[in-house]
């Protein structure tokens, strides 16, 4: 997730981020939205992306160098890292459910020189919602 | 003289709210961990478990320990966030771990075999003429999975462990 959260490699301190779960009451998400997630490979595992497109949207992705474009089935949502050069997320291993999703993003906490809100950007060129 | 005595009166009765506040607020505190982390009663209704479950509602106990160490497996009746709409928790019968070979019909004169990918279970109601599972939206990810069902406490005469 470079470069929103730990801009530089090997710095001193990871970053530390504010995680919000009223949003698990209703599960109403945004575009843009960065939430933590079990992994659907690893329930172990807890990942950290942005939300790109909701149920019902229309996404552009690439597969095996051919332009394509998926819709994201009912009670699921397509997930991307920001640094897409080194990210696994829903161009590996698709769309995720909804339920695996544990909470927002909203600021950044640690380290004092990086305090402030996260900002809610998706490309919204690859993104079309009908509804 | 006599406000000394009222704001005397005043400091003991706000003492014994606050305990009294301290005793209640631990509580929903202790009800709040147990119901999440270790054991809950839930209303369970629907056809798609019969005769396991019953149509109108049965009241089970799921715990919430065994999931999160990685003891739920085939055979076990879990409650599973649906994948169709999170909002949702249904209730179905492990059928498949990841790695298995699980053969559905998907109308009665073809029969699909697929394996479960990592990470993911199979799930299938008792019921198969009136339940919506794996077989309709695929395997879900363990992850969606908030507890196992091992008690029954309502109604009376199905007291007890579920029958396997």
């Amino acid at each position: 997730m470079s470069p929103t959260f730990n801009p530089r490699a090997r710095n001193f301190t990871d970053d530390y981020v504010l995680v919000e779960k009223f949003c698990l009451k209703k599960y109403e998400f945004s575009h843009g939205d960065v939430v933590v997630f079990c992994s659907p490979s690893n329930h172990k595992e807890k990942h950290i992306k942005r939300i790109i497109a909701l149920p019902g949207d229309w996404i552009g992705t690439t597969h095996n160098s051919h332009d394509d474009v998926l819709k994201v089935p009912k009670g699921h949502c397509w997930v991307e890292g920001d640094n897409s050069a080194s990210s696994m997320d829903s161009r590996s291993f698709g769309p995720i459910p909804l339920g695996l999703v544990k909470g927002r993003v909203t600021h950044v906490v640690w380290p004092p020189q990086r305090i402030g809100l996260v900002e809610r950007v998706f490309p919204q060129e690859r993104v079309s919602s009908f509804k | 003289m006599r406000l000394l005595s009222y704001m005397g009166q005043w400091k003991s009765a706000a003492k014994e709210v606050l305990d009294r506040t301290a005793i209640v607020a631990k509580f929903l505190c202790l009800l709040h961990v147990t119901n999440n982390y270790l054991c809950s009663p839930t209303l369970v209704y629907g056809p798609s478990m019969l005769p396991t479950l019953n149509l109108t509602g049965d009241v089970v106990l799921a715990e919430h320990v065994s999931h999160r160490i990685g003891k739920v497996g085939t055979g076990d009746v879990v409650l599973v966030r649906s994948p169709v709409d999170p909002r949702r928790i249904l209730t179905k019968r492990v059928v498949g771990m990841e790695g298995d070979t699980v053969s559905f019909y998907v109308d009665p004169m073809y029969s699909q075999t697929t394996v479960v990918p990592k990470g993911h279970v199979w799930i299938q109601g008792d019921n198969t003429y009136a339940s919506s599972d794996s077989r309709h939206f695929g395997s879900v990810p363990y992850g969606l999975i908030q507890g196992k069902v091992f008690f029954r406490v309502w109604p009376p005469d199905g007291f007890g462990t579920l029958e396997q």
